[in-house]
């Protein structure tokens, strides 16, 4: 275990050591407390759900979320609950377990090795401790689509194994070209239809077409709010540090149809818009240059990241992950069409070219930074490929490092510092010939 | 006027001291890298060549891994634009440079003014770096100096297969207890790093003027495997360990220009 010491996972704690005395915190905007308020609520709903024994489910980030919505049924998220867990830098003994114990390799997806440690856990088999108490509780249904990752296929089958509970699944392709067939929306749609069949059958819940309108409605207009809140960062300076937006991907990942988010993105829209108009922003610092993300965020260092940035002045104003919950549709049918292109591990690379193209020159960003991730390999697949024609087409400079979204162990701190420095450097001189004519 | 840049790496420091930004006046290079008293060394050599004090110093510009931790230094810059500048002082023809460092590897793209325009860097596997022929050396039982002259006597040189330097490692133990001749182990050695960095080069385009700088370059054997892999001659300056140096210097010259900092 000598090299757990040497890879110690509280950098955040080390750090703090480290450093002279601590600048008084910023107080959190309305919208973060609402954010929190909400979030403890769909764990507690969860539990009290429970106990009155009703089912409740877990579902992959980028299912329908109003599916669940409209039958009243209460969902939690494995994604986003690893990637609290690796934010707070709480993953190790859950990796430990998963690749010790349980058997699994080390190369699966970090959000999988934390959750099937988790799982095991709560279903008896593993006695790591539960850093939240369990409020993950134990599902008695899993909510699956594979638009995002396959893996994830993989994973919620051996959950389903594992407690023996049902899997209610949407299987999508990838999309080789830039527009969905009418064949695949009816191969989607028809999964659909019979999900909401066999998930009224499994809960003993009833589906209510006028409560899903209304649910769409909501979901409808949070998608506007989110897409909003990201497209207002538009502006030069940016009014917020960007960054901060992945704070908020939880109102749309597990609350897209409720008006809880609908209030928590109001307020984060009012709160954006009243630091434009005061011409105030959260970054921290002068904003000197303006970057996009491409890939999840590396929760794990997530502060050495924004440290990292900060300490150049770079604000990450246009990001390709908080936006993929930005999805449009009206009904069953246009829900179908839109999961069929709703994840950019099923966009081929004209498309997701195309699309970080159009960001790049709308968030007008001097540089991109690419999160080659260890633990999502098919993000990692055409990144390469991406990167390249992206800064062939516009000159615009770009680096890379390695990360992962929840294993602490795949990241060097130094490597990235160089990389973002040497990022700077070309930036740098690219403003300097602009200026110089 | 004189400026100094230092390079602290990983595994090594070098110390330039460069008057008026073109002409060197002294160069050190102590093989001992961050953390240790290398760069102490190397700092008190190159003034001691130089007969200098530090106070005729009009800017210092620390670069590599050790540049955070240097309280001397007016300005820091990282050693991909040192390397860039370096190397467009020793070999000003070249636009694309291969830079093998004790931990990392790079490969850069640069303007006709030696200014950085892209780079590329390995994942923090340590295969095709410094250290992964520091590992391979040891396990020959030769000098790491000696590796490159041993491999040029090569016929038959082995495929290294694995990317992983343990793995690699074990790959050469097994090749010795077969009684495979070390210098086509070596060779092959050499084959496996070019391998891994030119596919790392080649995502920046191709380019017939490709020059190679840090340690590494002294490695006759790594230079032709590379040169081969590229299918082009690779540039080498005999100064090639102090390029990132030199370009620190020469980027402090160009700072001491701009009035950019302080003048002690």
């Amino acid at each position: 275990m000598s090299e757990n010491a040497t890879l110690k996972e509280n950098t955040a704690a080390t750090d703090t050591a480290a450093a002279p005395a601590p600048k008084p915190k910023r107080p959190k905007p309305k919208s973060m407390i609402m954010l929190g308020e909400q979030t403890n609520a769909l764990f507690e709903n969860a539990r009290i759900a429970k106990e009155n024994g009703e089912k409740v489910g877990w579902s992959a980030s980028i299912f329908p979320q109003e599916i669940a919505e409209t039958l009243g049924l209460n969902i939690l998220y494995p994604e986003n609950h690893s990637a609290g867990i690796a934010a707070r830098h709480q993953a190790d003994p859950f990796l430990q377990e998963c690749e010790g114990p349980l058997g699994y390799s080390n190369d699966l997806c970090a959000y999988a090795k934390v959750n099937l440690a988790y799982a095991s856990v709560l279903n008896g088999e593993s006695n790591v401790e539960l850093p939240d108490g369990g409020k993950m509780i134990k599902p008695d249904f899993l909510l699956l689509t594979n638009n995002i990752c396959n893996q994830l296929t993989k994973w919620y089958e051996n959950l389903a194994k594992q407690m023996d509970i049902p899997v209610f699944f949407i299987d999508t392709c990838y999309n080789a070209y830039d527009y969905v067939t009418e064949t695949r929306v009816r191969y989607v749609r028809a999964q659909i239809d019979k999900l909401i069949e066999d998930l009224c059958a499994f809960t003993g819940k009833t589906w209510d077409e006028e409560r899903f309108k209304k649910i769409m409605e909501i979901s409808q207009r949070n998608s506007y709010l989110w897409e909003r809140a990201n497209n207002l960062l538009d502006r030069k300076p940016s009014p917020l540090s960007g960054f901060e937006l992945f704070n908020y991907m939880s109102a749309m990942v597990c609350n897209r149809g409720k008006e809880s988010s609908t209030a928590v993105l109001q307020q984060l829209n009012d709160e954006i818009e009243q630091h434009i108009k005061n011409g105030t922003s959260t970054f921290p610092v002068e904003e000197q240059f303006r970057v996009s993300w491409d890939g999840i965020a590396c929760w794990p260092y997530l502060g050495h990241n924004l440290r990292t940035l900060k300490k150049h002045g770079i604000n990450m104003v246009a990001s390709s992950y908080g936006k993929a919950w930005a999805i449009e549709y009206e009904d069953l049918d246009g829900m179908a069409r839109a999961y069929c292109f709703a994840s950019t591990n099923g966009d081929n690379a004209t498309t997701m070219i195309a699309r970080r193209i159009e960001a790049l020159e709308k968030f007008g960003c001097e540089g991109t930074i690419y999160h080659v991730n260890r633990s999502c390999k098919v993000m990692d697949c055409q990144m390469m490929e991406v990167q390249r024609q992206i800064s062939a087409r516009t000159g615009i400079p770009f680096t890379s490092f390695d990360g992962d979204q929840a294993d602490y162990r795949n990241y060097s701190e130094a490597q990235f510092e160089t990389r973002i420095q040497g990022l700077v450097e070309v930036m740098r001189q690219n403003k300097e010939a602009i200026s110089n004519g | 006027m004189y400026t100094f840049g230092i390079d602290i790496g990983s595994t090594s420091s070098k110390a330039v001291i460069l008057r008026d930004g073109n002409e060197l006046i002294a160069h050190v290079v102590v093989p001992l890298g961050t953390g240790t008293v290398g760069p102490k060394e190397a700092r008190e050599k190159v003034f001691e060549i130089s007969g200098l004090t530090p106070q005729d110093i009009s800017y210092t510009i620390v670069t590599g891994y050790g540049r955070m931790n240097c309280d001397y230094a007016d300005d820091q810059i990282s050693e991909l634009s040192c390397h860039a500048k370096g190397i467009h002082y020793l070999l000003p023809t070249a636009d694309t440079i291969i830079d093998i460092g004790g931990q990392d590897a790079k490969a850069i793209k640069i303007s006709p003014r030696g200014q950085m325009l892209a780079f590329q860097m390995n994942d923090k596997c340590a295969a095709g770096t410094g250290r992964f022929l520091d590992v391979m050396a040891r396990v020959l039982n030769v000098d790491i100096n000696d590796l490159g002259p041993v491999s040029e006597k090569s016929t038959r040189p082995v495929a290294i297969s694995n990317t992983c330097t343990v793995f690699a490692e074990s790959e050469v133990i097994s090749q010795l207890s077969s009684n495979i001749p070390i210098e086509d182990i070596a060779a092959g050695i050499h084959n496996s790093v070019a391998k891994r960095v030119v596919g790392m080069a080649l995502r920046l385009g191709r380019s017939q003027n490709v020059a190679m700088s840090g340690g590494v370059a002294l490695n006759v054997g790594v230079v032709h495997a590379m040169s081969r892999e590229l299918g082009c001659p690779v540039l080498v300056h005999p100064l090639c360990q102090s390029a990132g140096a030199i370009g620190a210097a020469v980027l402090a010259w160009e700072k001491y220009l701009k009035g950019e900092g302080k003048v002690s």
